[in-house]
């Protein structure tokens, strides 16, 4: 059967890269005694996949992969076992049961929540050449009236123009100064929220100043409208079974 | 949520920012305020080659199984942290806390290999410690070191308040227990010093002084304070089960060299080759009893999830309970979906059976390790190996479907010869030949063979038979490499050789300071101010920075390695007691350039003097 954990990731874990993460929860399965299942051969490994890397430096509250496990308990003690095997800022917000049916999240996955905050030692710094403090409603409403927003986009194997305001599904400014956007994500049109910063500094002529800006990834959603109308539904309660 | 010494910007520049978080799963947090002693345990190297060493698990188990004691972990910073934390003053810390490591009583640091000695510097400037023992006073952190090149401590004595010898598990309580009295009865630094001096096994080195003959070797060492005992004796647990031993070992983030399970299963080694340090300084050959070790694999695997258990010791084949060992593993790991590593086996029947269920055959190599090329040579050697036993070995591995073998010689050992030299050749040869010997359908893989064979050059090493041998100079190192790649392309089978050779200049510095005496402290320290630092990555080795160290110190390099030294020469370890006599070396090192052989510990006693140890493989009904 399959599970979907969901997990976020806060603190010194979020220098921890996307390929020590999947070795770290390798670890982490065989100490919490889940049932996984194993693929064959001379090095078995794990049965496990990630809906989507997170980026060095970022944070989240709505991480996920899913397993295969050969039984299971319940969904909260599932959830408990891992929990009690996790490092300082890893934790285990959810297990749900997907349908046996269920695609993977790595291809349902299709759009995220990310929110940009100005780091607190950044702030007290200097407030001044903080960029995205002074982002103002005005300078957020003109960016998103933009017929177009052309960037440039690196590639694995050169740079083109993208425009990214399709992309962006959603975006406004909180009453404590943060950025909330909704951005489509996925393998066929996957926009990171460190490029709609720079094309709204840019506009703005301010500096961008990725490292003043912390990052967090608060949901992932699968998509599951259709004939172009998105429907957007967090992944774990996208084709998981009630338990 | 735990504070971290470096800022965001600087994690995100560095490669590898994990290196220096902490945070691992097992690793133990206390607070300072509520213990007494703070002990920061230092590997010399980058964290992945740091992390990889069990000693250093051990130590920290077992310092942090008193409450009294916190002990934290500190590694080399990689050279592009070390160039910004120079650029900002950012002290280097410990990993659990996050705080500097002059905050804390102690610094210990394990000292592996010569190649290191500047990564040393770098770790003590970097703390804001003082460089050089004799300029710390009161307040700084005491700094102690551990580990094989302690043996020979005096090219690093200038650096250290003091030397622990010998096996960490005996009295670092004792030692920790003097410190916390001298220290609520007021004492100073030299106080508690002078007491720490009469603890078996610390050497305080500034209570020392040694005096030069005109043609530069040792007149003499002594003692130059009250009550300083004139030898320091190694000191070794007795029982290794009754030790503790990581239950909970520390799990990495990042891939580390050394990334699965060690279950150390011995001490020692009862073969005697006489060119190991290892084997000669870690008697008497000592093993754990098979219940420990399977109880403690059992919850190890547990506590760690990992997917791999490694077997450690010198020479896993001597382990007298192997079969019985490895038929536990076999059954349990497979259960788990772990994978066992054998590091360390003779190739004979047995470790190819044992080998083929946990490897898959078609796809790994087998190393044997003859050392030399000719039976002369290995018997001067004392390797205990003869050629029908390798050639035997290797036929077997073929028939059991192996077809890549990789072979470990050394070059320059003491009295080779050119034919030695190119036996290397003549014996991989052989062996190649064995392969085609066998019916094309029956033979395994794709029906071709593929040898490896790989030279290094030979270090005479304190407190091994060969203490007294000369080096090679670096053209004498090359000539030989020459001919052996010459005989390689000649050989009959050439066409399924491969060769490869280590650096000399390397080689050439750890001879020197594997050898070394108290004056070379100022050529490390020279080299360091010289940019010198991880110099055994080859891509940081600077050799202009060592040449100019040892010119501008006056020191010709050329004393330490490549002169036979006469057999009444004093030396500059002499004052260390590893347990193996000075005349059982000279015996052995007599009988070496008869090419005689010396029997192993369990066919019979040599009298090497680790009997005084009352203990292990001497004592065996």
């Amino acid at each position: 059967m399959k599970l979907r954990i969901r997990f976020s990731k806060t603190g010194a874990v979020r220098f921890i890269g996307h390929l020590d993460i999947m070795r770290y929860f390798q670890k982490a399965m065989r100490r919490a005694g889940y049932d996984i299942c194993y693929s064959k051969g001379y090095h078995p490994h794990p049965v496990m996949s990630f809906a989507s890397p997170l980026g060095l430096g970022l944070e989240s509250m709505g991480e996920y992969m899913d397993i295969e496990v050969n039984s299971a308990l319940s969904a909260d003690e599932m959830k408990n076992m891992l929990n009690e095997q996790m490092a300082e800022g890893i934790e285990i917000l959810s297990v749900n049961l997907l349908e046996d049916e269920a695609s993977n999240s790595m291809s349902a996955f299709a759009a995220a929540d990310y929110l940009v905050r100005i780091k607190d030692e950044a702030c007290a710094a200097d407030s001044q050449s903080v960029t995205a403090c002074n982002i103002s409603e005005k300078a957020l409403s003109d960016f998103l009236e933009r017929k177009e927003i052309v960037v440039r986009k690196k590639t694995k194997k050169n740079e083109i123009d993208l425009d990214i305001r399709p992309l962006i599904y959603e975006m406004y400014l909180r009453a404590d100064q943060s950025i909330f956007m909704k951005l489509s994500a996925g393998s066929s049109a996957n926009l990171k929220p460190e490029l709609v910063m720079q094309a709204l500094c840019s506009q703005d002529g301010s500096a961008f100043e990725p490292y003043q800006l912390q990052i967090t990834r608060l949901e992932m959603y699968a998509d599951s409208g259709t004939d172009g109308n998105r429907c957007l539904t967090p992944l774990d309660k996208y084709q998981t079974k009630v338990s | 949520m735990r504070k971290l010494a470096l800022g965001d910007d600087i994690l995100l520049t560095v490669e590898k920012p994990a290196r220096y978080l902490g945070n691992e799963i097992n690793a133990v947090y206390k607070d300072p305020s509520k213990t007494d002693i703070r002990f920061a345990m230092c590997f010399p190297d980058v964290y992945e080659i740091g992390m990889s060493y069990l000693g250093i698990q051990i130590i920290y188990d077992l310092l942090n199984a008193r409450d009294d004691i916190s002990c934290e972990r500190v590694y080399s910073p990689w050279v592009d942290l070390d160039k910004i934390m120079r650029e900002r003053n950012i002290p280097l810390f410990a990993l659990e806390s996050q705080d500097p490591v002059r905050d804390f009583d102690f610094l210990g640091i394990t000292i592996q290999y010569e190649m290191c000695y500047t990564n040393i510097l770098q770790i003590l400037e970097l703390s804001g410690i003082p460089i050089l023992a004799c300029d710390r006073s009161d307040g700084d952190t005491l700094v102690i070191g551990g580990g094989p090149c302690t043996y020979n401590p005096e090219p690093i004595a200038d650096f250290f308040d003091m030397f622990y010898i010998g096996e960490g598990e005996t009295v670092y309580y004792r030692l920790m227990d003097e410190y916390k009295r001298c220290r609520s009865a007021g004492m100073s630094r030299d106080e508690f010093l002078l007491r720490a001096a009469a603890i078996p096994g610390i050497y305080v080195p500034k209570y020392y002084e040694a005096s030069y003959n005109d043609d530069g070797t040792l007149a003499d060492f002594r003692p130059a304070a009250d009550n300083v005992p004139a030898k320091i004796e190694k000191q070794v647990v007795g029982d290794l089960d009754s030790v503790s031993y990581p239950e909970k070992p520390l799990i990495p983030f990042i891939k580390v060299t050394q990334d699965r399970l060690v279950l150390e299963i011995m001490r020692g080694c009862i073969r005697g080759c006489r060119f190991c340090q290892a084997g000669m300084v870690y008697r008497p050959n000592r093993e754990r009893s098979l219940d420990f070790l399977i109880k403690k694999a059992d919850l190890m695997l547990e506590s760690t999830g990992h997917d791999e258990i490694s077997l450690s010791s010198l020479s896993s084949s001597d382990y007298s309970k192997l079969p019985e060992l490895t038929d536990h593993l076999i059954t349990e790991c497979q259960k788990k979906n772990v994978n066992i590593s054998l590091p360390s086996l003779r190739i004979d029947a047995f470790s190819l059976d044992v080998m083929s269920k946990v490897q898959d055959v078609r796809k790994s190599s087998l190393t044997f390790a003859p050392e030399a090329g000719t039976q002369r040579m290995r018997d001067v050697i004392n390797k205990g190996l003869t050629e029908e036993v390798i050639l035997n070995g290797a036929m077997d591995a073929f028939r059991g479907g192996w077809s890549r073998i990789k072979l470990y010689f050394m070059l320059g050992l003491p009295t080779e010869t050119d034919e030695d030299v190119e036996g290397i050749a003549v014996l991989a040869d052989k062996i190649a030949s064995g392969f085609y010997s066998i019916p094309k359908e029956e033979r395994p893989g794709s029906k071709r063979v593929e040898i490896v064979s790989s030279t290094s050059f030979f270090v005479p090493k304190p407190f091994t038979p060969f203490q007294w041998c000369r080096q090679c100079t670096k053209e004498e190192f090359e000539e030989k490499q020459k001919l052996l790649s010459r005989k390689m392309h000649q050989v009959l089978n050439h066409r399924s050789m491969r060769y490869n050779w280590h650096e000399f200049e390397l080689t050439r510095l750890e001879g020197i300071f594997a050898r070394g005496d108290r004056r070379l402290g100022k050529v490390i320290l020279a080299a360091y101010k010289n940019g010198c630092i991880y110099d055994s990555w080859s891509e940081f080795f600077n050799l202009a920075g060592w040449e100019d160290a040892f010119a501008s110190c006056g020191i010709d390099p050329s004393f330490y390695i490549n002169r036979e030294r006469a057999l009444d020469e004093k030396f500059p370890w002499d004052h260390i007691d590893a347990g193996v006599s000075r005349s059982f070396l000279e015996k052995e090192y007599l009988k070496a350039h008869n090419s005689e052989i010396t029997q192993n510990c369990r066919s019979g006693c040599s009298g090497c003097g680790c009997r005084a140890y009352n203990t292990g493989v001497c004592y065996e009904a």
